[in-house]
């Protein structure tokens, strides 16, 4: 805890990602407070899988979370857009070829 | 205002236009922030001293079935505060300096709250027309443009969905049933339609912040516009169930095709907003009560996380 977070006495600040099947990516669901990590998991249960039951369940320190920020969008991502030839559509196959992998 | 700000806010602007949400880290006016911080900190509140009035009947519910109901509901209420909390929190704010605001007096929650819950229709009451005025706000909100608070109220519409079926459930029971339940539930209903009425707040003639609240996406539709959505829905319910809407104006309007209804007694509203309600004193105490005599669990487990780690260190 870094000595801001203490004057407020706050517990620290953590995002939940839950998993609904195996084999599925983990998605955020939400954030919570909580005073160790056990406690988190624990919270994270009991808040955010109150009507389901999912596979599996993360929790990470908001803090430990590097985002990239809006406002630097455009020269961060570039001219990622432009670069269609990255796509399948971007190629033509010869008439009455079968492309089994089309959409 | 300086320069840069302008040509910041013109772009915010522009943004909100184009339907894009604004997450914690973008740039946004004081203004914005400040107004957010106050409506979902108000709505984090309302959430949980939501607690209270339907935590008064937990022990008393008139069967098992009745029982889990309303435990889940009341739990569900807190997981609703928390999202709007932390909701809050990304805003700069602490769950500290909301929680004192709220203890201290100066943070508003939703007025409904301060009227008591004297017979077990009120529960019903609470779910059907409470809950059901609460869907109709939080539904609209839910398209608002602040990212983390819009995602929250998407969860919290989900939940609420059973809040209010569950009430309707406990109504239609009592109004298909003898003639004491009926009746308690006509003197229930007697005592819960104009505070519902209320909750959405003052005319909008009267509702000076409307129009920039409007403007940023941070509120959606009017609060004249809400509650008569919510009127006209009601209305059509209250029919089937056999109720009686206490107001002898009430009048259906073939211009419109809406419900006309007879003026709110906006003293009472203002009454009850400013402290003065039946339960505002108790709702709060309780509230203080938990805060307080709640504190020796968390400063027990701050205290357990910091030996851990010092054993670490060590």
């Amino acid at each position: 805890m870094t000595a801001e977070e203490n004057k407020n006495d706050q517990w620290e600040l953590w995002e939940v990602f839950l998993q609904g099947k195996t084999g599925e990516a983990h998605i955020h669901a939400g954030s919570l407070r909580a005073a160790d990590k056990e406690m988190a998991l624990q919270n994270a249960r009991d808040v955010y899988s109150r009507r389901e039951k999912f596979e599996n369940i993360w929790v990470v320190k908001s803090k430990d979370i590097i985002a990239s920020t809006q406002k630097d969008n455009d020269s961060f991502f570039g001219t990622v857009e432009d670069k269609i030839y990255r796509h399948p559509q971007f190629y033509k196959l010869p008439d009455g070829m079968k492309n089994e992998f089309k959409k | 205002m300086p320069e840069n700000n302008i040509v910041l806010e013109k772009e915010f602007e522009k943004r909100l236009i184009q339907q894009e949400k604004i997450e914690p880290r973008d740039w946004m006016p004081e203004k914005y922030r400040n107004q957010l911080i106050r409506l979902i900190s108000q709505h984090a509140h309302s959430e949980i001293i939501g607690m209270l009035p339907e935590g008064n009947w937990i022990t008393r519910a008139p069967s098992l079935r009745r029982k889990i109901a309303l435990l889940a509901k009341v739990q569900d209420e807190a997981g609703h505060g928390l999202y709007l909390y932390c909701a809050a929190e990304t805003l700069g704010t602490t769950r500290e300096e909301m929680f004192d605001q709220l203890h201290e007096g100066k943070a508003k929650y939703s007025s409904i709250f301060n009227y008591p819950t004297l017979t077990w229709a009120d529960i019903g009451m609470i779910g059907w027309l409470v809950d059901g005025a609460a869907i109709i706000n939080q539904t609209t909100m839910a398209r608002c443009s602040y990212g983390p608070y819009s995602r929250s109220l998407l969860r919290i519409c989900k939940e609420e969905n059973f809040h209010k079926i569950q009430g309707m459930e406990i109504v239609g029971v009592l109004c298909s049933g003898t003639k004491e339940q009926r009746e308690m539930a006509q003197e229930s209903f007697n005592r819960w339609w104009w505070p519902t009425l209320m909750m959405f707040g003052p005319h909008d003639s009267n509702s000076p912040n409307s129009g920039e609240l409007l403007k940023w996406k941070i509120k959606m539709k009017s609060n004249d516009e809400l509650r008569q959505r919510f009127i006209d829905i009601t209305v059509e319910q209250a029919k089937v169930f056999g109720l009686e809407i206490p107001d002898p104006n009430l009048n259906y309007n073939q211009k419109t095709g809406k419900w006309d209804t007879g003026e709110i007694n906006w003293e009472e509203f203002y009454n009850v907003i400013n402290g003065n309600g039946l339960c505002n004193k108790e709702r709060l105490g309780a509230r203080k009560n938990a805060h307080f005599g709640n504190s020796w669990v968390r400063d027990a487990a701050t205290t357990y996380e910091n030996k851990k780690n010092n054993l670490k260190a060590a």
